[in-house]
């Protein structure tokens, strides 16, 4: 498998994640989804040479707003209205 | 409303997608970054003048280094203002009464925890001094490091975290770290530079020039480092307990 189609698998998955975590009603488990999005992009930094960008990705896109987001929803409804 | 909004959303999505046609090819020479005297710059002296193999801590921490002064100042006025919002207006109760409830702390949690802090700390100090020469630096390493003290207030309670880490003493930290990056960058104007020149520093390390703006830079990781590390605690003390500081997930 090359590059290419490796970098399309990616960039699909990136679409369908998204569209998922915005269409959850359960905000607790859209963070979460939110989390898997980070992390593809972080594997889309890596595969393309910016090893920097890919750990500041993991560790502040996946790791940290991960938990903050939860402690936000934590102190709202956890159900999205609409 | 919600078609409207829809309809708006799929034409800026396309405007968006044909603006994509644009770019430059991926690794492109001819990519309008790529003809910039400045990168081929980089590209070409930084080995020679700070010896320091990894580029993009060069440019970050040195060729641009009150870029990223000022950043850290962002880290820390972000974190000042959401205590500051949270802290100042009237105290919001919580819709979930969950926080009201007195958890024992988990056996199993918190023995993970006990293992994993020390390592992920290592980690952390172990990215934020090796990043001269592979991926890492100041923000990545005090990210890590943050994100263990919020595995503490995880695994036992906020309060016992905030026992360790009072919120204080986070935001003094964090304004050391500032403190550490502009008075090395002062003591490049006393030793004869510029703000944040760091070749000068040779006359007062025993070091060339080149390995002086090399060591220099490890010295501004670190206060990144302290900077970014306490606000992460502090913004996730302020915002898992909507600014009351009692209770927490």
């Amino acid at each position: 498998m090359g590059l290419e189609s490796l970098n399309t698998l990616i960039l699909l998955l990136l679409v369908v994640v998204a569209l998922v975590s915005l269409r959850l009603r359960d905000l607790v488990v859209s963070c979460v989804v939110f989390a898997i999005y980070s992390f593809l992009m972080c594997l889309l930094w890596a595969e393309m040479g910016a090893v920097d960008v890919a750990f500041t990705e993991a560790t502040v896109g996946a790791g940290v707003s991960t938990v903050v987001l939860i402690a936000t929803v934590f102190n709202l409804r956890r159900k999205a209205k609409d | 409303m919600k078609k409207v909004a829809f309809v708006m959303v799929l034409l800026v999505g396309l405007l968006l997608a044909l603006a994509v046609r644009d770019f430059p090819a991926w690794a492109d020479r001819n990519s309008p970054a790529s003809q910039s005297p400045v990168s081929s710059y980089y590209v070409s002296n930084t080995g020679a003048d700070t010896q320091v193999p990894n580029l993009v801590t060069a440019v970050l921490a040195d060729y641009r280094g009150f870029d990223t002064m000022l950043e850290t100042v962002v880290v820390f006025i972000a974190g000042l203002a959401v205590w500051a919002v949270l802290q100042g207006g009237r105290t919001v109760r919580s819709r979930n009464r969950g926080d009201q409830v007195q958890f024992e702390p988990d056996l199993i949690v918190t023995n993970t925890v006990r293992l994993i802090v020390p390592v992920i700390q290592i980690f952390a100090l172990y990215v934020l001094a090796h990043g001269h020469v592979s991926p890492g630096g100041g923000f990545q390493g005090g990210v890590a490091m943050g994100a263990s003290f919020i595995l503490v207030a995880l695994g036992w309670s906020l309060r016992e975290a905030l026992y360790r880490f009072p919120l204080e003493r986070c935001f003094a930290v964090a304004g050391i770290g500032i403190l550490i990056y502009a008075g090395i960058g002062l003591l490049c104007i006393f030793c004869g530079g510029e703000f944040l020149d760091y070749a000068h520093l040779s006359s007062v390390l025993p070091v060339s020039p080149q390995m002086a703006r090399y060591h220099a830079m490890l010295g501004v990781e670190i206060g990144v480092g302290f900077t970014v590390s306490a606000i992460m605690f502090a913004l996730y003390a302020c915002l898992s307990t909507g600014g009351r500081m009692k209770g927490g997930l």
